[in-house]
């Protein structure tokens, strides 16, 4: 018969082992999967897991690989931080949208005038936009106690009207004869957030790392850390250790809010180039995931990411490719999940298998 | 000789990594009320758990009146005659009592039978209670008759009783003791596990102790003096705390008309407190158990703000100041809940003594924690404070009661306090960490600091403290000097039995 006991602290071994044992698991599972739908089970998960790093086309996927995980980085830093305090920001996708709509706005009022101040100026307003966004529910929730996941939830399709609206009306290109969308900020040499386009690289990758470092130190070295995570285990202990709870949910929804935001401008001055009407391409919440998939670790956010971004562009070259259907990396993506949370349990508790069973 | 009611014979229970009863074997005669004794950890619940059908034993056998007991489920055993009374409560607050009983039988008849039944059972054993009354407005007391009067509806043969008087008034106290002797002269066993020797003295008529584990002896507890009886159970002569003769300091801490709401629908509001506290003196504070204790020792610590000169410290307005403030001047405190209030179950003990010290012990430079001195402050307050465990690397989950207690309260005195608020010291400490815990209150009190101690246990305001003040319904009565006070004063100071009449008793 087999038990679980719980372990008296976390195991070191499996904090670390059990997100590699996850991702065999989806592998296997996924090659049983893709065997069922008369795929090559080898062949498609080499597809999606070796392909992108490895293979001739290498050269193009990597730079994929690093628009893509650039965002999901930049937001689950952000959540990270309130969800290990017990703040539960659902609706950074809202907070992208409107950073990339603030920023946005403030690029293209300057059009087109060239200057070095322009981008800095863009950053700040996609940061204050996702901020200001993110403000809402944490202020609705320290002052009435409304459910801060209830209201940011809802401020996502908010979001996404005025993105529609923002599409269609005043940010709308007046030289694209009606159509909807915006300038392309892409090919406004003061706006773009493009680096280096061949490479995938935008000034999004750097903030994401910079963003990395800062959550690790700010985690493990600052008190302010130690009070986040004092929150979220003991909210009790963290009133008594002086933390003022409300001020608190602020600061996690202002972070989580202002690199939300500031994911959502780097991304509509580069690799999107424009606002338009679907702008937005569910970063936001699968940065939730990535977040969880990190352990909340910034180190584990970005391996996390990574991961991600494999498994999307990965997808889509099996896809193409193969012809596999987009639900099956779906599928697959939620496996990934699932067999992280399932073998969570090893990190708290100890297996034992006892000889005989207890009546 | 009668058969026995209960015959235990090599009863054993290991769990991973500790032996919690090893060949445990007694018996319990039919009316008799049997003492079951032991430190924290010796293994007392284990026991009482494996005769309610809790746990199940990897060895040995339990008879009940000649025949094999062996209860799969406490279903079973209170089929069999066996009740048992929890330390901890299960009821429903919004529902009344009746209702809670009907919650707990197999069959339950209507309520008005039920109610009839109550008030039946409570005239027979001198137990006032009214069945329908909401759970909600109850004292503990009350509470604890509920849970009493459900039981004995069973018509129990052994009614099992895990520390009954940690939440009773001394009047409370006379009137469960007077049911439990009702309840022997009927025939009934009863097993009564508890900490307080006296209690145990007044009342018992045989004791088993255990230590680690297995017996380590019986006595008669009417016979035993207290001090026997806890050196059997510790298993070496006793450290009794000495009071050393003080003089009297300047005032640290006044409190005037402090009033504060409640912070939750089951809080209790502070009424108007006034009060004065002098350097090297202990004020205890007795009083039963959300009387506003958490309250007074949230306000006081800072993490209920009031009126800014409703608390004066040193002489200056402390009310609006923030717990970490406060701590800077000098104010520090140690609440009753360890786990998840005074420490952090699932973080280490460098980080728990972050928790509190990081603003006196210099802990962080520009908001980066010195982890490095932090760790050597809690391997400082393991080593002053004999906390066992193997470093302070360790979870706070991963200490005993006791020894995180000892942590705990070690941390805020390693830290040089002004005034200490402590909130129920020793309670669920075994008798050497509690010895050890007063000392280190008496020995901060020399060294000039005040000291607050808020707890249940007389005992122990008594042997402590010099000022003596009880906490009723959220107001503090006025302080009395500690020496001389009778148990009836201190009593009557609590508030009674919670209005209900002693009268009942003397049937």
């Amino acid at each position: 018969m087999i038990r679980l006991e719980k372990r008296t602290a976390p195991s070191r071994f499996w904090t670390y082992a059990a997100p590699l044992l996850a991702v065999v698991l989806t592998m296997v599972c996924g090659a049983l999967l893709f065997a069922a739908l008369g795929k090559d089970p080898f062949e498609t998960i080499r597809t999606i897991f070796w392909d992108p790093l490895f293979s001739e086309f290498s050269w193009y996927y990597r730079p994929q690989l690093l628009i893509k995980a650039a965002p999901l980085v930049l937001i689950a830093i952000g959540l990270s931080f309130g969800f290990r305090a017990g703040v539960w920001n659902i609706g950074a996708e809202g907070q992208y949208i409107l950073g990339a709509i603030c920023g946005a706005a403030v690029g293209l009022a300057f059009y087109p005038t060239e200057s070095p101040f322009i981008f800095p100026l863009m950053v700040m307003a996609g940061a204050l936009g996702g901020w200001a966004w993110a403000m809402i529910p944490g202020f609705l929730r320290v002052r009435f106690g409304t459910n801060e996941i209830l209201v940011s939830l809802m401020l996502v399709y908010v979001a996404q009207s005025l993105l529609a609206s923002m599409a269609l009306g005043a940010l709308r290109n007046p030289d694209a004869s009606g159509f909807p969308g915006s300038r392309n900020l892409a090919r406004y040499p003061s706006a773009t957030s493009w680096i280096n386009e061949s490479a995938g690289l935008h000034w999004g990758v750097v903030f994401a790392l910079i963003a990395v470092i800062f959550a690790y130190i700010t985690l493990s070295r600052h008190i302010f850390g130690f009070h986040v995570r004092l929150s979220g285990q003991s909210p009790r202990a963290a009133r008594f250790a002086g933390v003022n709870p409300g001020l608190l949910v602020l600061i996690c929804m202002a972070i989580s809010g202002a690199l939300a935001g500031l994911a959502g401008l780097f991304e509509v001055a580069g690799p999107s180039g424009l606002i338009s009407i679907d702008f937005n391409a569910g970063y936001g919440f699968t940065a939730i995931i990535v977040a969880f998939l990190g352990r909340l670790h910034p180190v584990g956010i970005l391996l996390a990411a990574g991961l991600m971004a494999l498994t999307y562009i990965g997808g889509e070259i099996a896809q193409s490719n193969l012809r596999l259907p987009a639900a099956a990396i779906q599928v697959l993506q939620g496996m990934l999940l699932f067999f992280l949370l399932a073998v969570d349990v090893l990190t708290h508790y100890r297996i034992r298998l006892t000889a005989r069973g207890v009546a | 000789m009668t058969t026995p009611l209960l015959r235990l014979r090599g009863l054993t229970k290991a769990y991973p990594g500790v032996v919690a009863n090893q060949d445990v074997s007694f018996d319990i005669q039919p009316g008799e009320i049997h003492a079951l004794l032991g430190e924290n950890g010796a293994g007392k619940s284990t026991l009482v758990k494996t005769i309610y059908g809790l746990v199940k034993p990897d060895a040995g056998q339990m008879e009940l009146q000649g025949a094999v007991f062996a209860p799969a489920e406490p279903r079973a055993a209170r089929m069999a005659g066996v009740a048992m009374v929890f330390q901890h409560f299960s009821l429903f607050d919004a529902m009344n009592v009746a209702e809670n009983i009907a919650l707990g039988m197999e069959n339950p008849p209507p309520q008005r039978e039920i109610a009839a039944r109550v008030r039946l059972v409570s005239d027979q054993y001198g137990l006032p209670l009214d069945p329908l009354r909401i759970v909600g407005e109850l004292s503990a007391g009350e509470r604890q008759r509920v849970e009493i009067v459900r039981c004995l509806l069973q018509d129990p043969k052994l009614l099992i009783m895990d520390e009954p008087t940690s939440v009773l008034t001394p009047q409370e106290v006379a009137i469960l003791f007077e049911t439990l002797r009702r309840l022997r002269a009927a025939g009934a066993a009863i097993l009564y596990i508890s900490h307080k020797l006296e209690e145990i003295r007044a009342l018992c008529d045989a004791a088993t102790v255990l230590r680690l584990g297995r017996v380590v002896g019986s006595c008669d507890p009417r016979t035993t003096s207290a001090r026997e009886m806890a050196e059997l159970m510790v298993g070496s002569s006793l450290h009794v705390p000495h009071k050393a003769a003080r003089p009297e300091g300047e005032v640290i801490l006044t409190l005037q008309g402090l009033s504060a709401k409640a912070p939750h629908r089951f809080g209790t509001a502070l009424r108007d407190i006034d009060l004065t506290v002098r350097r090297g003196e202990i004020l205890g504070i007795g009083g039963v158990a959300g009387n506003g204790q958490d309250e007074l020792v949230a306000a006081l610590s800072g993490e209920i703000r009031t009126r800014r000169d409703m608390v004066l410290f040193d002489g200056k307005s402390i009310g609006h100041l923030a717990p970490n403030a406060r701590r800077r001047l000098g104010l520090l405190a140690a609440p009753e809940e360890r786990m998840g209030h005074a420490a952090a179950p699932d973080m280490s003990l460098t980080e728990n003594a972050l928790l509190t010290a990081a603003a006196r012990q210099d802990l962080t430079a520009r908001g980066f924690v010195r982890w490095g001195k932090a760790r050597e402050f809690a391997a400082n307050v393991i080593a002053a404070f004999d906390v066992r465990t193997p470093g302070a690397g360790n979870t706070a989950r991963s200490l005993s009661g006791g020894n995180l207690q000892k942590f705990v309260i070690g941390r805020e005195i390693m830290q040089d306090p002004a005034l200490l608020v402590v909130n129920q010291p020793t309670w669920g400490v075994d008798a050497s960490a509690a010895a050890a815990i007063r000392q280190a209150l008496l020995d901060l009190a020399a060294k000039g600091a005040a000291v607050i101690c808020i707890s249940q246990d007389l005992d122990e305001l008594m042997e402590i403290s010099d000022r003596f003040a009880a906490l009723n319904a959220g107001r503090l009565s006025a302080p009395r000097p500690a020496q001389g006070l009778s148990v009836e004063q201190i009593g009557l100071m609590l508030g009674g039995a919670h209005d209900m009449e002693v009268a009942h008793v003397d049937a």
